[in-house]
């Protein structure tokens, strides 16, 4: 008997799919304020979820375990923090500068880090992490030390007939979920690409991606500058959002959030940042609630990740998609055993 | 500057860096045997610090707490790696390293869950108050005495992995861990007992590091990312190149505090970004 695979499992390009996404994703983006008690948590979750849709495309589809990407949230959130406070205010600039020094300072610490491999680069990327988090710590004229920027001006942000008054979480959650769609929708665009493809080669295998001719240290490379400029992104929309840059956006710690997450939600799927993000931050919301708990949620963070990473490798997301395979196969065999 | 000023921080140095020494060496005993960087261990050596307080608090007596705090953090750290890490082997080792990242939260928490966010008092033991005289200045005893305690650490790990069994185990292990399974060494013994005896270490750091630098919950997370880079400049693995690495990168810090203080924190991480781009396996780094 021949094994048939059926081929929308292998491809999966159906038409439909090319609608459904998108719907998806609008009515999760709409849906996700009303659910939610307040307009700042379901904020804060698209904040997080970009910062780990940037981290997974490194660690999820290259496979390079950074543990160093505060330093690019961190620095997305001083640059616009900074921009804000002395020049402009003006989301239209202080955004794009930040994606861009994100990107600059992804491109050099990937081009040091990445000639390491393995572990090495994990603790290369921890050290510059830790670098500029003392540079950070020290230059208290440019960046307030300890007590981070407080009070970051916001203006109103004008795109064609749309208004957007930051100072409500609520237009802030508004344009968040704009940046999120296209966000998602572009990564997904990039990871079905010939470049998203290549980095998937790197991460099953390099040796073998690099024999068949892909550079994969370019590759390498641009996947870190994406995933930098991401993370950098998001953390200038956590500026939005908090009107403040801590220092501890710069700290190791956030970077295992950015990790925590990712896994949490399933590496290596395009959604797992959005539930993960989800699920992090609904925990971090409905445990530091409970009296008895307040600010020692990340205990329970801990030990809720230590049962994910026994019983869920694959996190929420990546387990469902495993499920949902395993009943396609089931219910496109069942199929061929009746026709 | 007097030869007296440069000589007391010479010796400042050393002590600072003699902390390191003994955390990073279990640190790199982990890594060379069980190929896992452990972001627990400063969770670690917090603990051992607390444990070694708490020891003291009891029993009245600084030695009885040195000998508690490791020995009761290898029963921790077999209890971990038998309970959690060990069950990760094979699945890639980016999970056994993102189970330390969990368990550093969960220790670093539960300490605070149990005890608040202020560490008790762990004061210098009588003993060893006081200064001496070096014969260029004077310097406080217990600072000595880290640094005595130090060198018998050392010479023990050396003692333990090249003079008994059980280290024999342990470095054929790190060579060629299947074939000394082969050879009829119960294996998940050798990791679990390396584990703990790294675990021993830092909690051994810790508790001759509180009287220093006070006891808090948060007292690991920077010598956790300190004692990675002496383990990667000095080579991950290697036993005289944490004790090198550790030794100099403190003292080099301890020069920069003097001269320009605004890159003290910074230097460490300058040096190993250097090393790591010139001598990538470290100085005395095999691979």
């Amino acid at each position: 008997m021949e094994l048939k695979v059926p081929s929308e499992l292998l491809t999966a390009r159906r038409p439909l799919q090319a609608v459904v996404f998108p719907a998806a994703l609008t009515a999760f983006l709409v849906l996700l304020p009303i659910v939610l008690p307040y307009e700042a948590l379901a904020a804060q979750i698209l904040v997080y979820a970009l910062f780990s849709l940037g981290y997974n495309l490194l660690f999820g589809y290259t496979g390079l375990l950074s543990f160093g990407h505060a330093a690019f949230f961190g620095l997305g959130s001083y640059t616009a923090g900074l921009l804000a406070r002395k020049v402009t205010a003006n989301v239209l600039w202080t955004l794009p500068a930040a994606i861009g020094a994100g990107a600059v300072a992804g491109a050099v610490v990937g081009f040091f880090c990445l000639r390491r491999r393995g572990d090495y680069f994990s603790l290369m990327t921890l050290a510059f992490g830790q670098l500029l988090y003392f540079i950070a710590h020290q230059w208290r004229e440019v960046t307030g030390g300890d007590d981070g920027l407080r009070g970051i001006p916001v203006a109103h942000l004008q795109v064609g007939p749309w208004t957007f008054a930051l100072e409500s979480s609520r237009d802030v959650y508004v344009l968040l979920a704009v940046l999120t769609f296209v966000a998602f929708l572009g990564f997904r665009r990039l990871l079905s690409s010939p470049f998203g493809t290549a980095l998937q080669a790197i991460r099953e295998n390099e040796l073998r991606a690099e024999a068949v001719g892909y550079d994969t240290f370019r590759l390498k490379l641009w996947a870190f500058v994406l995933s930098a400029a991401m993370s950098s992104a998001a953390g200038a929309l956590n500026v939005y959002l908090l009107k403040f840059v801590g220092l501890n956006s710069l700290h190791w710690i956030t970077s295992g959030y950015a990790v925590l997450i990712t896994i949490l939600g399933g590496a290596g799927t395009l959604l797992g940042p959005l539930v993960g993000a989800l699920a992090f931050v609904g925990l971090q919301d409905i445990l530091s609630a409970i009296p008895a708990i307040v600010d020692r949620w990340p205990f329970f963070v801990g030990l809720l990740f230590i049962v994910c990473v026994l019983v869920f490798p694959h996190g929420i997301w990546g387990t469902a998609e495993r499920l949902q395979t395993r009943l396609r196969w089931r219910v496109s065999a069942a199929g061929e055993m009746g026709g | 500057m007097s030869a007296q000023a440069l000589l007391l921080q010479l010796v400042t140095g050393v002590v600072v860096g003699a902390i390191w020494v003994i955390v990073a060496i279990g640190l790199s005993l982990i890594f060379g045997i069980l190929r896992i960087v452990n972001f627990a261990h400063g969770a670690f050596y917090m603990l051992g610090a607390y444990l070694a307080a708490f020891a003291v608090g009891w029993t009245g007596h600084f030695w009885i707490a040195l000998l508690v705090a490791p020995l009761s953090m290898a029963a921790f750290g077999v209890l971990v790696e038998r309970g959690l890490i060990g069950r990760l082997y094979g699945r890639g080792l980016v999970y056994s390293v993102l189970a330390t990242y969990a368990v550093s939260l969960v220790v670093i928490e539960g300490v605070k869950i149990l005890w608040g966010t202020v560490g008790p008092q762990f004061r210098v033991p009588a003993e060893l108050a006081g200064m001496v005289n070096l014969g260029f200045s004077l310097f406080p005893k217990y600072r000595l005495f880290v640094l005595l305690a130090t060198a018998l650490t050392v010479l023990g790990v050396w003692w333990w992995l090249h003079r008994t069994p059980m280290g024999l185990f342990v470095r054929a292990a790190s060579q060629d861990p299947l074939m000394t399974q082969a050879l009829g060494v119960d294996i998940a013994r050798v990791l679990a007992g390396a584990f703990g005896a790294g675990v021993a270490l830092a909690g051994l750091g810790g508790a001759l590091a509180g009287p220093l630098r006070g006891v808090f919950p948060e007292m690991g997370l920077d010598i956790l990312v300190e004692s990675f880079v002496v383990v990667v400049i000095g080579g991950m693995g290697s036993l005289l190149g944490a004790v090198v690495a550790g030794l100099l990168v403190g003292v080099v810090q301890s020069f920069t505090f003097l001269w320009a203080p605004v890159f003290a924190n910074v230097v460490l991480f300058l040096l190993m970004i250097a090393t790591l781009l010139v001598r990538p396996q470290g100085l005395f780094g095999t691979e």
